[in-house]
Order: C-alpha cells, then sequence, then structure tokens
C-alpha cells in the first residue's frame, strides 16, 4: 500500500523537513535523503533567497509540499490569489502530491496563523470536503489532509476526531498524512486511546505519514516539534505501518532544531519500525 | 492597555454560539467566535482576560462553546490557544523589527506589538506581511512608541523594507544595450520591487546595525560564559541617535540584504522613475543643481546593482499581494 493514488503512486521512503538552519550543510555536503518536505508558504514569493534555495534543492533532491495555511474547515471560500500562488509553486516543485491540514485558521479574512481543531459535525465534513475537492481540481494534484493535535473539543461535536476525518476524506475521495504524533498528542489531551484512531481510519487513504516530538506539562501535552521522537509515538508508528504498510515517512523538527545529521538520524530510526512491521506482516 | 479594540476586518462575535452545527453559517459563527477569543490581548501577566468583549466573564463564554476534561477548564483550554497564539506573533514582529525591540525594550514592545496586532490581525495567508502596517500604526497611535514615536517609524520603516528586499520580485534588469540609440524622452525605466527607498529622518541604518552588533554580543557571550558574567540587558546601551536627515536604499544582491545611502536628488531621481516617469522629466526631478556627470555616475552605478528594470505597463502594479513568510528572516540575514 506505499504507493497509492494520493500519493501519486510513489514510493519516497523516509524525509525531512527542509529548514533554513540546514540550508548550508545540505547544498554543500549533497548528503544522500530520500526526500524533502517543504512548507509551501515559505516559497509561495515573488523572488529572492527562498526560491533560490528552492531551485538549487529541486535540482538534486524530491521534494513534497505541506502547507499550513489552506484552512480547508474554515467557512469561508479558499482565497483565489493564494490558489494561484500556490500552484505557481506546484509547477515549480512537481510535488507529487500536496499536504496541509484538517483544520480552520482563518474567518472573514483574518487568519489566526494556528491549526484550530474542527468542530465534528457532519455539516463541518461537507464543507470541509467540497473545499478540499475544490482546491485538487484548481491545482491538479493528488491533496492528502493530516490530522492536527488539539488542546480543545467544541460542544457541537457530533462524532469522534477519526471519525469525522473519515468523513471529510471519503467526502473529498482526498489521501490522509496521518501524523501519529499528533494523534498521541491529541490522545493524552482528550483521554482516547490512540491506538483505536489509527484502526479507525480507512488504511488505503493513507499517502504519508509524520512523526515529530511533543513536550509534556502538568496538565496537557503540546505538539512542540522541538524533541527527539517519544517511546509512545514510534510504537503508534509502528502500529500505523502495520496497518497501512510502508508508508512515505517525514519526520518533523521545527524549533531547537539541531544539526543536519541528527535530525536525519532521527528520521532514519523509523526504519527499525518498518523492518519490525514487515516481518510482522510476513508472519500474517 | 485598552482591551476592547476592535479589530480591523473581523465581524462582531454572536453573544451565544451555536448550540447545533447543521451549516456553513453555524460553522463561521462559531469559528468567528473562536477567533474573537484568540486575538484578545493577554493581560500584563500574559494570561487570558478573565472579562469578555461584553463584559460578562470569559469563562462563562468559552464553557458555552469549548468542553471542559477531568483536567482543565473551557477557559484554561482556550486560554492555551490565546497564549500560543499571542507567543507566536509576538515571536515573528520580534524576529523582523530587531532595531524597534532594541529602541523600545521588552515590554513596551509587547505591548506595542499587541495593540497593533488587536487592530490590525492578520489578514495574510502567510506571517510574511504581519509587519507591512506597523510603521502606519506607529505614526497613527504614537503613544505606544513615545517620546521616540518619530525614530521609532523610521526603524519601523527600515525593517519593512528588508523584508520587501528578501524576497520582492525581480524583473528582468535593463541593459544599456537596450537603450542605446533611443530618444531620452521615449526611454521609461521602471525601479527593482524588492527596492525600497527611504527618505528618513534619523540615521536608523547606523542605530539598527548596533543594535544588531550588541544583541550578538549577547548572545556570543550567552554561550561562551556562566550566566553570571552574561552581559547584562542594561548594559552596552545603545546611543539613541538624534535627527539627522537621510536617504537610503534597501535592496539586494546575489541573494543578500544590503542598503546603500543616497544623496537627496538620487533619490528624487529614483522615485520619480520608479512612478513611470520618462527619463528627461525623471532626471529633471533630481534638482537643477545636479550635475550631468553626477547623473551619469549614478546611472552607471544603479545598473550594476540590477535596480532598474523595464517600466511597468500602464495601470501595472507593483508586485502582487506579497505572500510567503521569509525562510531567512531579515534579522539574520547579511545586511550590516
Amino acid at each position: 500500500m506505499p504507493a497509492n493514488r494520493f500519493n501519486n503512486h510513489t514510493d519516497y521512503g523516509i524525509g525531512i523537513g527542509l529548514r533554513v538552519p540546514h540550508y548550508s550543510h545540505i547544498l554543500e555536503k549533497k548528503p544522500v535523503v530520500d526526500w524533502f518536505e517543504i512548507i509551501s508558504e515559505n516559497f509561495m514569493v515573488d523572488g529572492g533567497r527562498p526560491l533560490e534555495v528552492l531551485d538549487d534543492i529541486l535540482e538534486q533532491y524530491r521534494v513534497v509540499q505541506h502547507g499550513v495555511s489552506m484552512y480547508f474547515g474554515s467557512a469561508d471560500k479558499p482565497d483565489p490569489a493564494h490558489l494561484k500562488r500556490l500552484k505557481t509553486l506546484v509547477k515549480r516543485t512537481k510535488t507529487p502530491w500536496l499536504s496541509d491540514h484538517l483544520c480552520w485558521g482563518s474567518v472573514d479574512g483574518t487568519y489566526t496563523h494556528d491549526l484550530l481543531p474542527m468542530p465534528y459535525t457532519f455539516a463541518a465534513a461537507k464543507r470541509t470536503a467540497e473545499k478540499i475537492r475544490h482546491v485538487r481540481d484548481y491545482l491538479e494534484v493528488p491533496i492528502c489532509v493530516e490530522n492536527v493535535s488539539s488542546y480543545a473539543e467544541y460542544h457541537v461535536s457530533e462524532m469522534t476526531e477519526w471519525e469525522f476525518l473519515t468523513e471529510v476524506v471519503e467526502r473529498a475521495d482526498c489521501g490522509i498524512l496521518l501524523d501519529v504524533n499528533n494523534i498521541y498528542v491529541s490522545s493524552k489531551n482528550h483521554g482516547f486511546n490512540p491506538y483505536d484512531y489509527v484502526d479507525g481510519v480507512p488504511h488505503n487513504r493513507v499517502g504519508q505519514m509524520h512523526v515529530a516530538g511533543h513536550t509534556k506539562f502538568e496538565k496537557y501535552i503540546l505538539d512542540t516539534h522541538d524533541h527527539p521522537v517519544l517511546d509512545p509515538v514510534w510504537k503508534l508508528y509502528a502500529h500505523a505501518t502495520r496497518r497501512c504498510g510502508v508508508t512515505a515517512t517525514l519526520l518533523e523538527w521545527d524549533d531547537k532544531i539541531p544539526s543536519f545529521d541528527e535530525v536525519h538520524d532521527e528520521a532514519l530510526k523509523a526504519n527499525e519500525f518498518i523492518d519490525g512491521a514487515k516481518d510482522a506482516r510476513k508472519q500474517k | 492597555m485598552k482591551t476592547n479594540i476592535l479589530a480591523k476586518g473581523l465581524k462582531p462575535p454572536v453573544r451565544h454560539p451555536p448550540r447545533r452545527l447543521k451549516s456553513t453559517e453555524d460553522l463561521r459563527v462559531l469559528q468567528r467566535l473562536m477567533t474573537h477569543a484568540l486575538v484578545r490581548p493577554l493581560t500584563p501577566g500574559q494570561r487570558t482576560q478573565r472579562k469578555w468583549i461584553d463584559g460578562r466573564a470569559t469563562a462563562k463564554v468559552a464553557a458555552e462553546f469549548l468542553k471542559p476534561n477531568a483536567r482543565l477548564t473551557s477557559f484554561e483550554r482556550l486560554e492555551i490557544y490565546n497564549r500560543m497564539y499571542w507567543f507566536r506573533l509576538i515571536g515573528v514582529v520580534t524576529a523582523d523589527n530587531p532595531g524597534l525591540g532594541g529602541l523600545l525594550g521588552e515590554k513596551k514592545f509587547d505591548r506595542l506589538v499587541q495593540a497593533y496586532l488587536a487592530r490590525y490581525p492578520s489578514r495574510s495567508f502567510t506571517l510574511r506581511n504581519l509587519c507591512s502596517r506597523l510603521p502606519g500604526f506607529i505614526r497613527a497611535e504614537p503613544k505606544w512608541t513615545a517620546p521616540h514615536s518619530a525614530l521609532a517609524h523610521d526603524i519601523a520603516r527600515f525593517e519593512w523594507a528588508q523584508t520587501v528586499a528578501f524576497d520582492g520580485e525581480k524583473r528582468p534588469v535593463v541593459e544599456p544595450e537596450a537603450i542605446a540609440g533611443r530618444a531620452p524622452g521615449r526611454i521609461r525605466l521602471g525601479t527593482q520591487p524588492y527596492l525600497s527607498l527611504l527618505e528618513l529622518n534619523f540615521p536608523v541604518d547606523e542605530y539598527v546595525t548596533a543594535i544588531k552588533k550588541r544583541d550578538a554580543l549577547r548572545a556570543e557571550a550567552s554561550n561562551t560564559v556562566d550566566a553570571s558574567q552574561k552581559v547584562g540587558r542594561r548594559g552596552n546601551k545603545v546611543a539613541i541617535p538624534g535627527p539627522e536627515k537621510i536617504y537610503l536604499a534597501v535592496h539586494r544582491l546575489d541573494g543578500r540584504l544590503y542598503y546603500k545611502r543616497l544623496e537627496a536628488p538620487a533619490l528624487r531621481i529614483l522615485k520619480a522613475l520608479g512612478a513611470g516617469k520618462p527619463l528627461p522629466a525623471a532626471v529633471g526631478a533630481g534638482g537643477k543643481s545636479v550635475k550631468p556627470e553626477q547623473v551619469k555616475q549614478w546611472f552607471t552605478t544603479w545598473m550594476k546593482l540590477g535596480w532598474l528594470c523595464q517600466a511597468l505597463p500602464r495601470g501595472g502594479s507593483r508586485g502582487s499581494g506579497r505572500a510567503g513568510r521569509p525562510s531567512l528572516p531579515p534579522s539574520a540575514s547579511t545586511l550590516d
């Protein structure tokens, strides 16, 4: 199941996020990396160094675009100027698929720059799916939506988060970027079993996975992306890999970013769990 | 700080959230309510305000739309998002405005940012444009930067110009051969969209450079000596400059940021070119005292730096909506 129509029938392996502190290392040392994930918005600019760096990277590496501001779940319509810029970047990177979050973050044209949790209702799922279809049709590239970590829930919700995710992706006929760290963080904040979540989503739609580190506070867990991946998240990742098959996986490390080698080594730990998952599937 | 500032562009929240969510409009109403809660400035102790916009308890409002759990009340769950919103945005504005932060100090700068973003929350899909209205806000509401409002205004303009220079559009440069032999009156040149031409009342270039050097020294100190030897925040004060008229071009070359002081007539000529005036009229904007040799020398330099480009067609707009946050913030650039 690694290559499916939601990741454009690719088999990308293990990637890491392309981040500013690593630019010189990557461009000078040219390390072997399966692929890089870029934050689309960082490159939706008119010119300058961001695009120069991107072009250098594109000459040597496979790149997948990951967005943080499409806000599929916002009631507002997608901003045409945003879509136009995104399409220009899609043409530049030739990203095989594009991901963004199953969340909202803007209303009345005002942006919070946060990934806010959805109310898990059928009406919200319908609206969200419509927007995903609209964006996919405009961009002409497969889309995977990522589950976010959250710290609050709404009274109006009518289903669990994984039921909502399933409702949206089935309606939109799109893929899932399964972030197992986010599942773990939300499970602790809301008191559900993260394995129920992984078991409950349509595995055939998972086109990519994310792993990351988080930070524990006294009463909640924050998705900080500033640590190595914790053991419970790796275990959940192994479970998800057994369920979904070996899937393109990316380590997110966005704050207190260590050396390139440290980040890459952390990402490559996924191989241990992938091997374990392969063995488990063979035994079946 | 005034706590009920009306955010530009955001419609007022409903008094009570929908009990059931059955339509896109219900979704919008709920999202608008949550957004109001997020963009509400924090208290001086960096907590969520206890009172809601209409005077009710925020805890009561939060309980109407957010579930509590065994460890956190609805209010506390809302507060996580409210604090994250402000910490994130203040961090971005701080990174983009090291000079302004240095002038005002941490507390005063944070109050300015909260007042600014409470009035002008982001209207762009990325954080790159967050400070585009900051100079105008400083001028409109000088109380946040008093007694150095004029200087703060100049610094904010200078630092926004660096964002523009960092990732602004580069148009094809004009080569001398392209205009050789053409009648001067028929020649229209443009200036690069990434180039900002600033007429300033303070030598902010020197001041911001001094602030950055001081902060770099502090960072160096904090990495190399123990805490007791750290350079104190009050130490190494950078002298606040007195008024001095300067003319500045903020630009980039080979992907790096630079600024260059100009003579007043040179700045006027460049501005006239940027405004689409034909070559003779633009040169005339420099004034009668400007000698032809000077103009020739200036144009030679500007062409070498790639500042002159093909003029935009009449009615064309500069830039295109300005999107995207720079991957390399200006503060991390080589502008010095």
